[in-house]
């Protein structure tokens, strides 16, 4: 104000009035001052500090408000383990995303100021800002999706693992359970209880998909005959039901491409693969040896990762929140480094420091202030992250989401009904704000000092 | 101290004036002129009912019900404002009623009569002396047309508050007839054995047999219900909804033990347990009736008809069919839910519309419109829309007095009715983890004592 004053009275634009009696120095009379301040205090009243005051006090006491309990709400927050579920998260959070945030928006910064199509490229990492948290957290509950088919993340998992790994031919097919002597051997491979004679050829029912599901068009199964080592594999199953289990029955179709072991003490004699019947033949050694079928022929098919369970939904959030914030961090920190002198940065390099050793000892020194304010911001920031976590996480896992805002909010209006409870958990989120706000306005004023 | 929750209470309840008057001035426009059709008052129908005349008065009704249920309760209303002349005001409470209830009561402004979807509320209204008894006509329409269970329901202490007009039935099992065909299934499964008979059938023929919606808590209390229920008897279903008996206690076990043989086994599951806990109940059911490979089974009340027929192509009756829960023990469960009807105003309009309520004429005009059950036993039964609605009706009505209320509905909101904690949470747990059932109990009983106690 006073500088403001003295540059315009030093710039002799405007005559400064001369001071009146009863007036203070800076031109006001005191009621006049107090007049024009009472709409802020009537505000910060009404809306931060009575709510804050009422909070303690409610804090205090019990679910409907009438008895007092003394601190017993706050005994209660550190011996539940929601809470405590909610706490450690919450710490995760404020370790995590905001370094996350910051680093990636440096980054961003940096690397666009170099680019040509820097705006064009700010804009889009920054538009993320324009969506709110809910409709971010919608498009992030799909893009978590479990099934590839709807989830942008399981699509791109999937198709990763599909490149590596191929698929079966029949997944989800298992040995009909009551009518056939193969048995689980792990890994989930099959193999019989008995062995392989030649001359009796072995029936190796299959079920679990449905015969109109079979891809090509499968034949019928033909009950293998002959002298040698033989046998059939096929979907004891027929469109509508009947017929008898563990006989190949007319109508049953046949699984081409089956791949069949013969194991004898746990090493493979013999393999074969069935034909477009279902019939195979193994060679003469494989007499006397157990039929397994391995786990290749059965394997179900990839169905990426769970991302919305207990052990990945946090960092999934966090993933969505920092693509949210990503933006915001760039557009702040560019803007300090706008203010950077370059020539600091050209006298290091004339100096011989190759690129890297200027970002890490002369820009990033530079911009410490701004990336101060953009880690503390986004710490207070998210303290309070409430919408992506209530959104994202789905029910099973949103005990494992919890977070301190959403423990409070579900003490006190969802189904808790306890606002005693709720209150004290978020005088506990004010304490725990307070040390970042404090070091902030520290801050604020070392600067203003200079 | 209490003065201040006052204040809070009475400017929360300004606010509602505010909205109501804003709602009142809405309705006021668009029904003026149908106020003279009732001129003659008092009314009364072939089957002995009689109301009084009301002319020229305004009833307030608030129930939970938007869009398609409230028109067709408007359509009960209709014929109440025939035969009395008596303006009906809806007021939709939105998800909690409790809440919206007390609200309003505390702040001087109860509407006259108001339909609460849980048995605590109605307990925890009767206590503090917000409900209204019923009146003489109201109890004879009651003794009348239900049966004592259900009247028993809307009792407390004592005293008869309440009028069930609305009922649902939790007890049934849909399915889809193609996989049932596909798989030779020519009967529905009655036991339990069966039914996991039948589900191990339907996956030998390539349909995912049983479709759970895991990711919704409540789909997996109503399956624990309707086992215990079936396994335990009423009686000690009846305990345990009071939490006189621990969680702990081996029936508990046995149930779990008993949903363990289905919930165990991946290959009866649609989709797994993973599957399962990502699903859910709208899904649930699409996925039962729509798909490239449809499930055969979905379990839940008689609103999946609602999913059904806005979500799938599938049609009730030939596509979709259903048969009622399966008996894990001697008989088969009925587990059913409700919106009970109180005054929570005296005068004699509230008490006509409850007599109105009780009534079989309202229960048939009500029935017609589809989408209700009625627990009115003397009701024309053709009144229903479909024949499914019928039979399901029919099955609620057989159980007679055998029939409980939802176990989670009567408990404490914080354990039975609460997304991602107390029951609904842990039986996710379990359903995740099936083998755990004595640490799925230890859980359930210290989440029951925390919510009982509190509660």
């Amino acid at each position: 104000m006073t500088s403001v004053a003295n540059t315009t009275g030093g710039a002799g634009a405007l005559p400064t009035p001369a001071a009146e009696p009863g007036k203070s120095v800076m031109g006001t009379r005191l009621w006049v001052a107090v007049l024009f301040l009472l709409p802020a205090f009537v505000l910060l009243g009404a809306l931060v500090v009575y709510p804050i005051g009422y909070s303690i006090w409610r804090s205090l006491y019990d679910a409907d408000g009438s008895g007092f309990v003394g601190l017993k709400n706050y005994g209660d927050i550190f011996s539940d383990d929601a809470t405590l579920t909610a706490v450690r998260n919450t710490a995760i959070w404020v370790a995590v995303a905001p370094a996350v945030v910051t680093a990636l928006g440096l980054i961003f910064a940096v690397l666009t100021e170099r680019v040509r199509w820097g705006t064009a490229f700010k804009l889009i990492v920054f538009m993320p800002m324009a969506i709110s948290m809910l409709a971010a957290g919608i498009i992030f509950r799909l893009v978590y999706e479990q099934d590839p088919n709807l989830g942008a993340a399981n699509a791109v998992a999937k198709s990763v693992h599909d490149t590596f790994v191929s698929s079966s031919v029949y997944p989800g097919a298992r040995p009909n359970a009551t009518a056939s002597d193969l048995k689980p051997s792990g890994g989930g491979s099959f193999t019989t209880t008995g062995t392989v004679r030649a001359g009796t050829p072995a029936l190796l029912p299959l079920v679990g998909i449905a015969p109109d599901k079979l891809p090509g068009t499968p034949e019928n199964a033909k009950a293998a005959s002959g002298s040698g080592i033989t046998g059939t594999v096929w979907l004891d199953f027929k469109l509508g039901g009947g017929g008898t289990k563990g006989k190949v029955d007319p109508g049953e179709k046949a699984l081409k491409g089956v791949k069949v072991e013969a194991v004898k003490d746990g090493k493979v004699v013999a393999s074969a693969k069935s034909g477009a019947d279902g019939t195979f033949t193994l060679p003469a050694k494989a007499d006397g040896a157990r039929l397994r079928l391995p786990a290749s022929n059965f394997s179900a098919p990839y169905n990426g990762i769970d991302w919305l369970g207990p052990t990945l939904v946090t960092p999934a959030i966090i993933g969505a929140y920092v693509w949210m914030w990503a933006g915001f961090a760039m557009v702040l920190i560019g803007a300090g480094l706008a203010g950077v002198d370059r020539n600091l940065l050209e006298a290091a390099r004339v100096d011989g420091a190759n690129e890297w050793q200027v970002f890490r000892r002369v820009t990033v020194p530079l911009l410490s202030p701004v990336l101060v304010v953009v880690l503390i911001t986004l710490m207070i920031n998210v303290m309070k992250v409430f919408d992506l976590v209530y959104i994202i996480a789905p029910q099973p896992s949103q005990d494992d989401a919890n977070v301190l805002a959403l423990q409070l909010f579900l003490s006190s209006f969802g189904g808790g009904g306890n606002e005693g409870v709720g209150s004290a958990i978020g005088v506990i989120l004010l304490l725990l704000v307070l040390p970042v706000m404090f070091v902030n306005i520290r801050r604020l004023r070392r600067e203003r000092q200079r | 101290m209490r003065t201040s929750s006052n204040n809070r209470n009475r400017r929360a309840a300004a606010i509602a004036t505010a909205f109501l008057a804003g709602a009142l001035a809405l309705s006021g426009c668009g029904g003026g002129g149908n106020d003279k059709s009732g001129g003659t008052g008092g009314s009364e129908s072939s089957s002995g009912l009689k109301l009084p005349k009301l002319n020229g008065q305004t009833l307030e009704v608030a129930a939970v019900w938007t869009g398609a249920e409230q028109a067709n309760f408007m359509k009960v209303m209709d014929e109440f404002k025939k035969r009395t002349g008596a303006k009906i005001n809806f007021v939709p409470t939105g998800n909690n009623t409790s809440t919206f209830l007390g609200t309003r009561i505390q702040g001087g402004k109860p509407p006259d009569v108001a339909f609460l979807p849980q048995v605590g509320v109605l307990h925890q209204f009767a206590d503090k002396g917000w409900l209204k008894p019923l009146g003489a006509d109201a109890k004879a329409q009651l003794a009348k047309n239900f049966s004592k269970g259900w009247v028993d329901l809307g009792t407390w202490k004592g005293t008869r508050y309440g009028v069930y007009a609305k009922a649902a039935n939790k007890s049934l099992v849909w399915y889809n007839t193609q996989a049932f065909d596909a798989a030779g299934i020519k009967t529905a499964p009655k036991t339990w054995k069966d039914f996991l008979q039948t589900a191990q059938t339907l996956s030998d023929a390539g349909s995912p047999a049983v479709s759970v919606g895991g990711a919704d808590g409540w789909t997996l209390t109503d399956w624990f219900e309707n086992v215990y229920l079936s396994q335990a008897g009423p009686e000690k279903y009846d305990q345990l909804a009071a939490h006189k008996i621990k969680w702990t206690d081996p029936s508990v076990k046995d149930a779990l033990t008993t949903l363990a043989q289905l919930w165990g086994k991946n290959d009866l599951i649609a989709g797994g347990t993973q599957g399962a806990l990502n699903t859910e109940f709208p899904k649930s059911v699409t996925q039962t009736f729509s798909g490239s490979t449809p499930a055969a089974m979905v379990f839940e009340g008689d609103f999946v008809a609602a999913n059904i027929n806005g979500d799938t192509k599938a049609k009730l009756g030939t596509d979709a069919k259903v048969f009622p829960f399966p008996a894990v023990g001697s008989q088969a469960p009925v587990v059913s839910g409700g919106d009970v009807a109180v005054a929570l105003k005296g005068g004699q309009g509230a008490q006509a519309l409850l007599t109105f309520l009780a009534s079989t004429d309202a229960a048939q005009i009500w029935a017609a419109q589809g989408g209700i059950l009625s627990p009115n036993k003397e009701m024309d039964m053709s009144s229903y829309k479909d024949a499914i609605t019928k039979q399901i009706a029919q099955q609620l009505l057989a159980a007679g007095d055998s029939f409980r209320f939802d176990m989670s509905d009567q408990a404490p909101a914080a354990f039975g009715g609460t997304a991602g904690v107390g029951e609904w949470k842990d039986l996710q747990d379990f359903l995740r983890n099936p083998k755990d059932i004595a640490g799925t109990q230890q859980k359930l009983e210290a989440d029951a004592a925390k919510a009982y106690g509190t509660g």
